[in-house]
Order: C-alpha cells, then structure tokens, then sequence
C-alpha cells in the first residue's frame, strides 16, 4: 500500500496553500475567545461563592470550564470547520482533473483514499493538540481532574473523525468544492440534531433516534464516561462512510 | 508493445469510439490524429486504465489494461490532455511525489528527479510553485511526470497544445529524443507536428479508425501518382496537351494562367520522373521553363481526403480556387 506518499502530498498542499493556515488561526482565535469568557464566568462565580458557602459545593472546574470548551470546540471546529478541511481533498482534484493522473498511476484506490483520510485526520489532530493550552492553563490557576480532559479528548477526536470520513464522501461525489462542503455541513448538522426528536417519537424509534445522535454519543465523553457503545458509534460511522467513499472513488470504473 | 482490439466506449448514449484496433511495436512513435471529438482522449484514457473500455481489449506492454491494471500502470507514463498539475506545489517536491508513488526507490529517487528535471530543461524552476509558472514549463513538468519512472509506454494526449513555436519546437525534440527507449503514442491535431516527431500515425474519425501505417505508405496509398509543379512561358492550351501526351503523364492541372506565364500540376506515374521530358518539351518547343519542381505530399493532404472524403466524394483540388 502506497498509503505514506499520498498523506506526504496532502499534508504538503495543506500546507503550501493557506488551508491549513487559515484554519489554524481561525479557529484558535475563536477558541481563545470562548476560553477567555467561560473563565472568566467561572472566576466570577468562584468570587461570588467566598460570600456564599453554600455554591462553593458546586463548582467544579473541569465540569464548568472544560466541559463547555469541549461542547463549543465540538459546534465551531468539527460543525463548521470540519467540511472546510475536507472539501477539496476529492472535488479539487476532480474539478482540475489531476485525479486522471494520480488514478493512474500505480496505486489503489484504497491507498488513496487512505492517504487523504489520514492527512485530514492529522490536520485535526494537530488542531486539537494546539488547544492543549487551555487545560494546561487552567492547571496553573487550578487543579483539574484529568480523566475528564483526557476522555473529552478522545471523544473530540472520535467524533472528528468521523466528521472527516463524513466530509471526504461528500467530496468524492462532486466536482464542487462549496457542494462538498454543504453536503457535509448538512448531513453533519442532521446527525447532530436527530436526536432532538427522540422524546417525542418514544419507543423503539426514539431508541434509534437517539442511538443515531452524534451529541448524546458525545456526551458521556465529556462527563468522563468511557462507554464501548460510543466508541463503536464513531468507528462504524467512521467505516461506513469511508466505505462508501471507496465505492464511489469506484464508480468510475463501471459507470457508463 | 500496445495491442488494441475492437475497442468500444459508451457514455450513456453516446458512442465515442467503436470497435477500434491498432497495435503499436516496441520502440515507435506513433501518432494518434483525427479531429476534435474523434474518440482520441477516450482511447487514450483507456490505455492508460483510467477507466474501462465497454467491450474490446487492449494489452500495454504485454499486460491487459482492465485485469492486470496495476502492472500496466507501473509500466506507462501518461499526460492527459490539460496537464492536470498541483498548482500549490513546487516542481522538485512534486516530482519527488510522483517518482514515489510511482514506486522509484528511495535511493534513486533524488538522482532520477534530477535527471527528468535536466532532461525536461525545468532545473530552474525547480523551486517554483507550479500554479506559477508559464504552460510552457507546466507543459513540460507534465512530460517530466510522465517519464519519471522511465516507462516502458508514454500516453501524451495533445502534448504541444496552447504553446508558442519555440515551445512547440522544443516539446517535439523533447519527444524525439524519447523514441527508441520508450513508445510512444501521442495525439494531436497538428498534422506537420505527426510527419516530424512520428513513424507512424493512426487516423481516428467519428470513433473508428480510418487508416494506419507508416507515413510513406498511407500518402502512396492515398496519392498514387507522383506530382510535379511547372511554370513554363508559353501558349497554355498548347503546353497543357504537349505535356498531357508524355508518356507517364497521368493528369495536368491548370493552376493559373499570367502574363502568357502558365503554371501546371503534372500528376503521373509513381515510377517514372517526367520531370526530364518537360525539359525536352519547352526546349523543343522554345518555350520558357521558369519552373520545375517535384511536390511532395503532406500528411495533411492525406488526412483531409481521408477525413473530408468520408462526408463529401471528393474534396476540390487545391488548384480550383486559384483558377476562379
């Protein structure tokens, strides 16, 4: 398998071109700015509880500082950022037709494929790794449990890649980078909001619908709850996607 | 090297090639003409397994480009017709890319990108982002891709498409120097290009092929008969029948007749050079030779009666303008 040259190229035209750049800067700029006020809240209320004994019982740092962090990385990097990063990784080559030669040459689909998905997955990686910062300013002022953080961060990392291998498929069906991107961007927000409706259906529809929820599978992450049912959620949905990505990388092959 | 048989391409309900065969051996040049829209590209993506054929086969270097895909493409270098490069990579790193995936050892890498980059004259963009550079570079980038891996085949479809002439000139000498240690085969639709760079050529119309050879012979085969253009001061109804009753002398074709100056195309035998009996003639007949010149036939002329006289009879000769 010729897996390490193609993630060499993308991780090289990440970043060549701003893509990686922006993104980096963006986000993190972003983030700080969550960071900054939900601190800041918490130092307030953690003032207010000197007068009042009685809150001082409910603050938790990890539970009030990084478990919003952890939900507003997860809506603004993986919801909105997520379909940015992955939408030229097929629609572009398609679109300047460098896809005819890269598919020539002596290398499988899969590897291809493969390639990409893991230059993306290493994107974010780096993505979460940079915001690090945050809980590791936090241990300066404070001491925060750990395994929270560190099951909120594999649980980031799970849903992310998940959100990637939902975004390449998107990208190996168009041409259009800005299709890709809304197509990811829809079915994301879909999977995200399923599990509203889950309440009121009840019964064994409810059941799968919130099955299907890609926040409840997070949830328990975030809380420090480390469940093989949710793992096995963003793995299959990880699989299934990029599964059918191969079939459509594919499809060339015996479409008329 | 290259075995193409019955070849058929359907898009949808459009067929754009139909059960075209050649074969192309071991270390010719071979080009693939025809106009726009005659199924070239799609052949060509088809060698180059790209995507399938919807029925026929066809063999690259012994190896069948639908079953045994990948030993094909480990043995062929390709350049698609818009050149599709990474504009946000340089030259170096990219071809460095292509040797790699294109299975070129660690080792020999570095010195085999070096000697493309030389060979293709880009050593001096090498540092350049390709998005950056003019086409004639990225056209030659392409054929630097395209021979990395030193294949056995090379598939260059419109290699000198959209470059200036000094760039065309360059390209084909690029080319040239590839026969012998590869195959080639290369479309284009510029017909001097084929009679310099190539052996042989392929003429493909409406998606079947219409006639295949070395030159020489589809030129004979076309054109039977050897012409000669004359100019001779004379009376021009008396010099059209004088030379008409040469022996060997075909047809005569008035082309133009000026200031008592009659200019004629001599068609006759293949065989036989009248050239010298038209000498005798106006010697004898005092009249006053001005031209004698033998006219060879260009590919060019081969490809229009092949690829006009498949929609009208005969294509007008090229004298009947001139006369009007």
């Amino acid at each position: 398998m010729k897996v390490w040259p193609i993630f060499k190229k993308e991780m090289r035209l990440y970043f060549t071109s701003p893509v990686a750049y922006v993104v980096l800067f963006i986000f993190l700029l972003v983030m700080g700015y969550f960071f900054s006020q939900i601190f800041y809240y918490y130092s307030l209320a953690s003032m207010q509880s000197m007068m009042n004994p009685g809150m001082a019982r409910e603050l938790n740092v990890t539970e009030s500082v990084m478990r919003p962090l952890f939900t507003n990385i997860a809506i603004i990097l993986l919801l909105s950022l997520m379909p940015l990063v992955t939408m030229r990784l097929f629609a572009e080559e398609r679109q300047t037709g460098t896809i005819e030669l890269l598919l020539t040459y002596p290398v499988r689909d899969g590897a291809v494929l493969v390639g990409k998905y893991l230059a993306a997955l290493a994107l974010y990686a780096l993505l979460l790794a940079l915001t690090l910062v945050y809980p590791g300013m936090l241990a300066f002022f404070a001491t925060p449990e750990w395994g929270p953080i560190l099951t909120g961060y594999l649980g980031l990392f799970l849903m992310g890649a998940a959100f990637l291998a939902v975004g390449l498929l998107a990208s190996s069906l168009t041409t259009n980078q800005i299709v890709a991107a809304v197509v990811t961007f829809g079915i994301l927000l879909l999977f995200w909001v399923i599990g509203w409706s889950a309440e009121n259906v009840g019964g064994t529809m409810g059941r799968v619908l919130a099955h299907l929820s890609i926040l409840d599978h997070f949830d328990s992450f975030s809380k420090g709850v480390l469940d093989t049912k949710d793992i096995v959620y963003y793995v299959n949905f990880t699989v299934v996607a990029l599964f059918l990505t191969l079939r459509s990388l594919e499809s060339r092959r015996w479409k008329g | 090297m290259i075995e193409v048989q019955d070849l058929t391409k359907h898009y949808g309900p459009v067929t754009a090639i139909r059960d075209v065969s050649f074969s192309v051996a071991p270390g010719e040049v071979v080009g693939f003409l025809g106009p726009n829209g005659a199924g070239k590209s799609t052949t060509m993506r088809i060698l180059s397994c790209f995507m399938p054929a919807s029925s026929g086969s066809a063999r690259v270097a012994g190896f069948d480009v639908f079953r045994q895909s990948m030993e094909v493409r480990r043995r062929i270098g390709y350049l698609p017709e818009n050149v599709p490069l990474y504009a946000d990579m340089r030259v170096a790193p990219y071809l460095d890319f292509v040797a790699e995936v294109k299975g070129v050892g660690r080792s020999e890498r570095r010195r085999r990108v070096a000697e493309v980059m030389e060979r293709c004259l880009i050593s001096d963009v090498q540092n350049r982002l390709i998005g950056k550079l003019s086409k004639g570079y990225r056209q030659r980038v392409g054929l630097a891709q395209a021979i990395v891996n030193d294949p056995d085949v090379l598939i260059l479809d419109e290699p000198t498409i959209g470059l200036d002439p000094r760039q065309i000139t360059e390209i084909r000498s690029l080319i040239k120097s590839l026969a012998g240690e590869h195959t080639v085969i290369l479309s284009t639709h510029i017909l001097p290009e084929v009679s310099m760079v190539c052996g042989g050529v392929i003429i493909i119309n409406k998606g079947s092929v219409v006639a295949q050879g070395p030159i020489a012979t589809l030129v004979e085969q076309f054109f039977p008969t050897a012409r000669v253009q004359v100019e001779i001061a004379g009376p021009a109804p008396a010099v059209r029948d004088g030379v008409r009753r040469l022996p060997g002398v075909v047809a005569v074709q008035e082309l133009g007749v000026q200031d008592g100056r009659g200019t004629f195309l001599v068609e006759s035998a293949r065989d036989r050079d009248v050239r010298g009996d038209i000498f005798q003639l106006a010697a004898q007949q005092k009249w006053e030779l001005r031209e004698l010149r033998r006219v060879g036939m260009t590919l060019e002329e081969v490809f229009i009666r092949i690829v006009a006289g498949e929609e009208t009879e005969a294509p007008a000769p090229a004298g009947e303008e001139a006369r009007a």
